[in-house]
């Protein structure tokens, strides 16, 4: 049904401003997109961990988030600063405690694949229950819904915040994955475990630290994302899934690659649902998924395996 | 006493209070009515379930048991619940349902949360002959539904009386002068948003209004700011999302983002939910919604303050009381037929009338048309604006902007 409003008669001015809204609405969405995929990059590209509880530790850090801003006002942006660091610790001891076991009896890779799939889909579960334990309804409150006016658009204060928290995070991770020497060492393990062992990188260290990393992010992540996206105990899962969709589109372990597949999921989207029709952007999302697995299937940034 | 004494001594001792203990435990299970209770703990309306189905069952047999159990012919029983997560999918809820029915032996269970699970789940509850109030179930097919299923109740109404409900405000405000005739719509596109979209279309067009904007969007959409600046765009007077808890969370704060001024913003459920009026306070001033309540209706206005007390929450301004209204049913019916036995308290509740905190309850054709179809954020509280056969109805403001 046309809404009559992008007919052949629109003037150049509501085209540019619509392209505008396109432009930043696509950014700040893909933005909210790399914040979810960007934890499990880390994790499957250098762990080697396809962790299906990554969408829950997303809505553990958004449970946070609701709960302190509910019970003392305390701002998520607060909250976020003090859940990354406990996030990275619990993390860490998932994979030394529940997942080190897998990885050292795992013949090899694809083996180690099946298994950690089984063990962090158990482990969803398990978070699922504590959170619905904590708080079974949703999780919706209010902070910085201010409207805000970047390159004549209107956009919402929390997702400005959280676009350009995202950017940081995205930068400082880009940058130390490939100007230090740790970062480097990761990068190694994530292109070839073997030969990184082989040159005296210590693979476990490396590869329990992306881990905790990257359940850091995904917790930092939800906890922004709480403040304009309303979650509740059990909506984990579909995150878990967008960020597998970016993670493959961009290429495993390459968070370059994550980056721009999320915005570009983001633009995809808005524009979709712009242009188009709101009941086709997840068409459009898988549309571009199917294309890239077709054409390229190593990911934008991947590198092809011989 | 020498040591083996008093061994023997205390494992005599020991036996007894073990036997005493299994005694009294058999004496107890014989003297309960256990109702089974099935509905979302996790899954997608599990947030749902979480304000209006499971605290309302908590309150109601606590309450039950306080007052000494429910009376019967041979004696005062207390009901014992046995609750099961459905995870929000069929499948799991009838698998639920067939071991409350076999294994557990309830002698009632709760209607399901949610219309698809009701009808769902409508075969597994006839085959064992439980009747089936079902509240949290709307549907145009109530007439239909209750034909093929002799124990299967409706409460809440059908889809038709709900579109109706949100017409009559709309025209009501336009007869005033308030607003004009151009509509916004959105729903959401899963069987719930489709099917109000599709009964609103010829309900809005024969009411003399014109739909300007007219879009779906998958459940889960995590930017709707493109829908909100879509539909303000097309510069209507009012505002209909026929939508579920986080779009309607989520449209009405791209709505205050975008400063979209239509005379009458409606969001479907989760709009009588206190979190909403919670997390917006008083820019949600006038927000049109589905469901109301009557809070100053005394008997409500009680049954609020007991929900409090018990489950340290409120209920919402919608399918809250009618839940718990349901429950009432079901304990009056019980007690009338004096004994559990499905079939005469399923024909008990055909040919009675209820006294519940939602006034007298009647079911004909198994449907009870006695609820609240929109209600409106008015100074803090969800007021209903619009009912079938209840009185008290609060007058329609219109939005005047979102301070």
């Amino acid at each position: 049904m046309s809404s009559g409003l992008h007919g052949p008669g629109l003037s150049l001015l509501s085209n540019k401003l619509i392209e505008m809204d396109i432009l930043v609405s696509g950014l700040l969405l893909g933005g909210t997109y790399a914040l979810v995929a960007m934890g499990l990059n880390l994790q499957y590209g250098v762990a080697r961990i396809m962790n299906l509880a990554s969408g829950e530790m997303l809505v553990l850090g958004a449970l946070a988030a609701f709960w302190l801003f509910t019970t003392a006002q305390l701002s998520p942006v607060l909250t976020m600063i003090m859940v990354a660091p406990l996030a990275f610790i619990g993390n860490w001891l998932i994979y030394q405690l529940l997942l080190r076991p897998l990885v050292r009896r795992a013949k090899n890779q694809g083996q180690l694949e099946v298994d950690s799939i089984l063990a962090t889909f158990g482990m969803s579960f398990a978070l699922v229950g504590i959170m619905v334990a904590i708080h079974g309804e949703y999780f919706t409150y209010s902070y910085l819904a201010n409207p805000f006016e970047i390159l004549g658009t209107t956009v919402a204060l929390n997702r400005f915040v959280a676009f350009v928290v995202a950017l940081i995070i995205g930068a400082a991770l880009v940058l130390w994955l490939n100007f230090t020497r740790p970062g480097t060492a990761v990068r190694a393990v994530s292109v070839n475990t073997e030969a990184a062992r082989l040159v005296g990188i210590n693979v476990p260290r490396m590869s329990a630290l992306s881990f905790a990393l990257g359940g850091a992010v995904t917790a930092a992540g939800g906890t922004l994302i709480s403040t304009f996206i309303t979650l509740d105990a059990s909506v984990g899962v579909i995150f878990t899934m967008k960020a597998l969709i970016i993670v493959i589109m961009g290429g495993v372990g390459d968070m370059r690659g994550s980056i721009i597949a999320a915005v570009l999921l983001g633009l995809v989207e808005t524009a979709v649902a712009t242009l188009i029709d709101p009941g086709l952007t997840l068409v459009s999302a898988y549309l571009i998924f199917l294309g890239i697995l077709l054409f390229r299937p190593q990911g934008l940034f991947g590198k092809r395996t011989t | 006493m020498n040591r083996r004494e008093v061994l023997a001594r205390v494992s005599t001792g020991l036996a007894v209070l073990g036997t005493a203990g299994l005694l009294s435990f058999s004496a107890l299970a014989a003297d309960t009515i256990k109702i089974g209770a099935v509905a979302p703990k996790t899954g997608p309306l599990a947030g749902g379930a979480a304000v209006s189905q499971w605290p309302n069952i908590e309150l109601w047999a606590k309450e039950v048991n306080d007052r000494g159990g429910l009376k019967l012919k041979d004696g005062q029983k207390m009901v014992e619940i046995i609750e099961y997560d459905d995870k929000t999918n069929p499948g799991e809820h009838i698998k639920a349902a067939q071991r409350l029915a076999t294994q557990d032996n309830v002698d009632f269970i709760i209607a399901p949360y949610g219309t698809g699970f009701n009808v769902a789940a409508a075969p597994i509850y006839a085959k064992y002959g439980y009747p089936q109030i079902a509240v949290s179930s709307i549907s145009d097919q109530i007439g239909e539904l209750t034909g093929r299923y002799p124990g299967l109740f409706f409460t809440l109404g059908s889809t038709t009386d709900f579109v109706q409900g949100v017409v009559n405000v709309l025209s009501g405000l336009r007869d005033k002068g308030e607003i004009g005739t151009k509509v916004a719509m959105v729903n959401v596109a899963d069987a719930f948003g489709i099917e109000l979209a599709e009964v609103a279309r010829p309900l809005f067009a024969e009411a003399g209004f014109e739909i300007v904007y007219d879009k779906s969007y998958p459940l889960g959409t995590p930017d709707l700011s493109p829908i909100i600046k879509g539909a303000k765009g097309a510069n209507p007077d009012a505002f209909v999302a026929w939508s579920y808890p986080p779009d309607t969370f989520g449209l009405t704060e791209q709505a205050i983002i975008e400063d979209f001024q239509v005379k009458a913003f409606y969001t479907a459920v989760a709009t009588a939910f206190p979190a909403y009026g919670g997390k917006f306070g008083s820019k949600v001033n006038n927000v049109l919604g589905a469901g109301g309540t009557n809070p100053d209706d005394p008997k409500i206005a009680d049954y609020r303050k007991r929900h409090k007390e018990v489950t340290g929450k409120d209920p919402d301004y919608w399918a809250s009381a009618n839940t718990y209204a349901a429950l009432e049913v079901l304990a009056q019916a019980i007690e009338g037929v004096g004994e559990a036995d499905r079939e005469k308290v399923t024909q008990y509740i055909k040919d009675h009338s209820f006294d519940t905190i939602m006034g007298e309850l009647k079911f004909e054709n198994q449907n009870s048309r006695k609820y609240w179809t929109v209600g409106q954020w008015q100074d803090g509280v969800f007021r209903g604006v619009d009912a079938v056969n209840i009185d008290g109805a609060a007058a329609v403001r219109p939005k005047d902007g979102w301070k």
